[in-house]
């Protein structure tokens, strides 16, 4: 086994015994990246050097005694919607193609504290908009399983990298399933917290009421390791919020035994591939195995979801990006006669299509006399999603449920289609609209392309998605699957 | 002219006076080199989130108190979305449909007659930048210094008649805000500005006119002369037979006039939504009685009390209670020299002239109230006469020191001790038979020269009192 393949909790036992150093480990991933990211293509910047600073201070840290933590000298990657200071941070958008923050967010400092290796940021869909990076103002990230197919997105880049080995673990941020597609479509864990446990300070901002960061892992047990060093309360955020953070590590391997899990009806059939719907159930039927108890129900305003979310959405967005203006920060088109014309240039040729796309539905929806038709309507239908799952949860523990209609779709499937595109989305909308924790994790495979699994829980019983996801983790027998890399990698396809 | 109504609304916006801005932990000093108070949060750089200054909402909610408001329990922010360079985020966190305060009202006085102004609502908000336009107009540089200050906005009802009243009201207004500590109310340096909706309605009439929208009045005098100026114009269109359009004008001070910026049509839709990076506020009975409790007594209240506890005619009354620290300083006086009427005579006479001749005011004058007290009561026991105590006064002023110190160093203090007295006047009726003569003689005149023979002697520190009554006495 090489080194870049190791888990988390299996690097960090190998570190604080000293078997290896940081320096050995990331030597490792980074040749690691260099062997495969051309066919990968899931980082806009490599930290190289940075990453070698760090691991050495990692290591010299462990050579003074100093406690180790089980993310010290661990190397991962940023989405690179988060901002690290004095490197470049460009949400994958040619406007911020040059933007380099004299900040860290907030999640990244919680990780530099804990002595983790920033080896690079990673590509998106352009300001997160969109489920497949094709949307990425530099290029489209492909699938480490197929690279003829997309890896998911927003966060595609950093679950291709993940499932690649060219890092540890990776942060993703979710706005409507942007964590947990992507993990789907690389077969890795990736969890979408509570909205207000995680700081977005220092996120760049998309949808601010429904942004979420979270991580992206191999395994079940790292993804618990991530989310204690991330979680938590944090001043800067007003959103954030001071409810305790339990060690999420202690779930992992407890049984499951009773614990009621909620199937809802409209999850198997929103226009779900049937191959996934069969998969999902048999994951269901694993779990009942593992003693979960099965409790039939519905969530009837599920399908509402998407169109109430494609107004709040683009909404916020069309504010959040209304700053992109060229003069203080970021790409600004020159050659222009007036200060109008710069601002204008500036933002035609900035921002991509589906950005533009979601400013003006954003604008629209919010304009005087649509407001009360679109954007209130909206948040009263997210209202009724969210009471839709405090009944649902009135009768059961999790409930469990497809992440994505589908498996990892070819490039170029979609871009043509918006609609469908937003489709994809449809069965992580409704949680994220609900402010509700998920995680995906793969649950099998459909010729050769992983399938994910979404467990979705209680508002900050993050515990428990946990508990059962490392149960079923721990049952499934694929669980140490890796890309067929061997065919093309070096050289690329 | 007079078959005319004029109803006028104003807007206020009030810089609060936090040691720093509403959303993050920048300074709000003024007139510093710009660009100096700025970080990534006021600059809304990409990623960073705004945090409420609590002490904006506490002086937001004790502005509400002091107009007479119910304080909302719910109370959110809104974004306010326009496009202009002095707005970094290109929305302002403003307030939208529940404000920190509603439906209050300020009474004033308005000619001789009290009046009730309604009080739409109180909000809290954030500053823009500065625009600093280059002399040749081709360049406008920003200064984002004063991104961020927090701001109150107060709106009044369409409830002001004339133009005399807006200014009035805005008077009244700003001494109320002085009063509370909530902002220093500088009109000149923009801590304090007004913006007016002006339209005027033939008498009897119940419909409103048409508004206009009046900007950028700079001073109380720019706001009555700018509202006078628009009053007429929209009276002499409708004279004429014309229509009042609907826009956003600008005062032109050079030109002493009211230039379009904007009509109706042009007017912004700021597509109000609420802020998703803050939590609405929850302003509980607790809070708001606990920030009631430092709800300094009013104007109006302390002048009625002035009247009444310390017997002063209602012109010093008004006169004491102008600011909140002239008053305070007339009442420490009072306390130790119980006075009134004399505490209240030094300060409106001989300390606010010393004041207005050396440009201080009370946050800065060396002169303690008790060392007026103390000096006054010196000037009561005799020991120093009326005319020395000035003389007295205006040392203490320039040196901060004691009446006593200020007395003994210039061998000021006077003398009243009767048994030295009698024998100076003794000595002068002597020196003087003729005067003396005169004066039993019943000639009142030749008394001064006598008075004034004893103070020459003296140096002036005699008692004038006992001198005259002593003399009196003795030339029986
Ligand atoms: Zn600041």
């Amino acid at each position: 086994m090489k080194l870049y393949q190791l888990k988390v909790h299996e690097a960090h036992k190998l570190i604080s015994d000293k078997e290896i150093s940081s320096e050995e480990l990331l030597l490792s991933v980074l040749n690691r990246i260099e062997d495969v990211e051309g066919m990968v293509q899931g980082f806009v910047t490599v930290t190289g050097d940075y990453a070698r600073k760090k691991a050495r201070e990692a290591d010299e840290k462990i050579a003074r005694g100093e406690a180790v933590g089980p993310l010290t000298g661990i190397p991962f990657a940023l989405k690179d919607n988060m901002c690290s200071k004095d490197i470049l941070t460009t949400c994958s958008s040619k406007i911020l193609k040059n933007f380099i923050p004299p900040y860290n967010a907030e999640v990244f400092d919680r990780l530099e504290e804990q002595g983790a290796v920033l080896v690079g940021k990673t590509n998106m869909d352009e300001f997160a908009m969109g489920s497949s990076t094709e949307n990425s103002g530099y290029f489209t990230t492909r699938n480490p399983w197929d690279p003829a197919r997309v890896p998911g997105g927003s966060s595609g880049g950093s679950a291709a990298v993940a499932a690649a080995d060219e890092v540890l673990f990776a942060l993703g941020s979710d706005t409507g399933g942007s964590i947990r597609q992507p993990a789907s479509y690389c077969g890795v864990v990736g969890m979408k917290p509570t909205y207000g446990r995680v700081s977005r300070y220092g996120l760049i901002a998309f949808a601010s009421s429904l942004d979420q960061i979270g991580p992206l892992t191999r395994d079940v047990r790292d993804c618990a390791l991530v989310m204690n060093a991330i979680c938590g309360h944090d001043p800067k955020d007003s959103t954030s919020t001071p409810v305790e953070v339990p060690d999420y590590s202690s779930f992992i391997g407890e049984e499951i035994k009773g614990i009621r899990m909620g199937i809802a009806e409209e999850y198997f059939s929103l226009g779900i591939n049937h191959e996934v719907k069969d998969m999902v159930e048999e994951a269901v039927a694993g779990l009942e195995g593992l003693g979960m108890e099965k409790v039939e129900l519905s969530l009837p305003h599920t399908s509402y979801a998407l169109p109430a979310y494609y107004l709040v959405n683009p909404a916020e967005a069309s504010s959040n990006l209304a700053r992109y203006d060229g003069i203080r920060y970021g790409f600004r088109y020159e050659d222009s006669e007036s200060l109008l014309e710069t601002y204008k240039k500036t933002r035609s040729v900035g921002f991509g299509a589906e950005v533009k796309r979601r400013i003006m539905l954003g604008t629209y929806a919010l304009s005087s006399g649509y407001y009360d038709a679109y954007y209130l309507r909206a948040q009263k239908v997210r209202t009724l999603i969210k009471k839709d799952f405090d009944q649902a949860f009135e009768k059961c523990d999790v409930i469990v449920a497809p992440t994505a209609p589908t498996v990892a779709f070819r490039t170029g499937e979609k871009v043509r289609d918006p609609l469908q595109m937003y489709l994809n989305d449809v069965f992580t909308i409704p949680v994220s609209m609900s402010g509700l924790p998920a995680v995906s994790i793969p649950c099998g495979f459909i010729k050769g392309l992983p399938v994910g699994l979404q467990i979705i829980g209680k508002a900050f019983d993050e515990g428990t998605i946990l508990k059962v996801a490392g149960a079923f983790e721990e049952s499934m027998p694929f669980k140490n699957m890796k890309p067929a890399f061997g065919s093309y990698s070096r050289g690329g396809v | 002219m007079s078959q005319y109504e004029i109803v006028i609304g104003l807007e206020i916006h009030l810089e609060l006076r936090t040691k720093s801005k509403i959303f993050c932990s920048c300074p709000t000093t003024f007139g510093d080199a710009p660009n100096t108070h700025v970080c990534p949060v006021c600059l809304g750089l990409p990623g960073v989130l705004p945090v409420l200054n609590k002490k904006a909402l506490d002086y937001a909610v004790l502005t509400g108190l002091a107009l007479n408001c119910d304080i909302n329990t719910y109370s959110k922010f809104d974004r306010k979305n326009y496009f202009y360079p002095d707005l970094p985020k290109a929305y302002q966190i403003s307030q939208y449909d529940f404000p920190v305060a509603q439906n209050g009202n300020l009474r004033i006085q308005s000619n001789g007659e009290p009046r009730v102004i309604g009080i739409n609502r109180v909000h809290l908000e954030e500053d823009a930048g500065k625009l600093v336009h280059s002399e040749e107009g081709d360049y406008s540089l920003v200064d984002y210094n004063r991104t961020g200050v927090p701001l109150v906005e107060i709106v009044t009802e369409p409830d002001l008649r004339s133009t005399e009243e807006a200014r009035g009201f805005l008077e009244s207004l700003k001494k109320i805000l002085l009063y509370t500590g909530v902002s220093d109310c500088k009109m000149e340096e923009g801590s304090l500005r007004c913006d007016a909706n002006v339209s005027v309605r033939l008498k009897g009439e119940t419909e409103l006119g048409t508004k206009t929208e009046l900007k950028n009045m700079n001073s109380f005098k720019a706001v009555q002369k700018g509202l006078e100026f628009e009053v007429e114009r929209q009276i002499s269109r409708l004279e004429k037979g014309e229509r009042i359009t609907q826009e956003t004008l600008r005062w032109d001070e050079g030109s002493a006039q009211t230039v379009s910026m904007r009509s109706k049509e042009e007017a912004h839709d700021y597509r109000y939504f609420p802020e998703p990076d803050l939590v609405p506020m929850e302003i509980g009975a607790p809070m708001v009685e606990e920030i009631r409790k430092t709800l300094p007594e009013l104007p109006l209240a302390k002048r009625e009390r002035f009247i009444a506890q310390y017997g002063i005619p209602e012109y010093d009354a008004e006169i004491l209670t102008s600011t909140r620290e002239m008053a305070d300083y007339f009442e420490e006086c009072v306390k130790i020299f119980p006075d009134p009427k004399a505490v209240s005579n030094w300060l409106m006479g001989e300390l606010a002239r010393h004041m207005n001749a050396a440009g201080l005011n009370f946050y800065n004058i060396k002169i303690a109230p008790q060392h007026l007290a103390d000096m006054l009561e010196m000037l009561q026991q005799g020991k120093i006469s009326g005319k020395m105590a000035k003389e007295v006064f205006a040392d203490m002023f320039a040196s901060g020191k004691t009446a006593g110190q200020v007395v003994a160093e210039k061998g000021l203090e006077q003398i009243s001790d009767r048994g030295v007295l009698e024998k100076i006047i003794d000595e002068v009726i002597k020196k003087h038979p003729g005067p003396a003569a005169d004066y039993r003689a019943r000639k009142e005149k030749a008394l001064g020269f006598l008075v004034g023979q004893v103070m020459k002697v003296t140096r002036g520190s005699a008692n004038p009192q006992m001198v005259n009554e002593i003399l009196r006495d003795k030339l029986k």
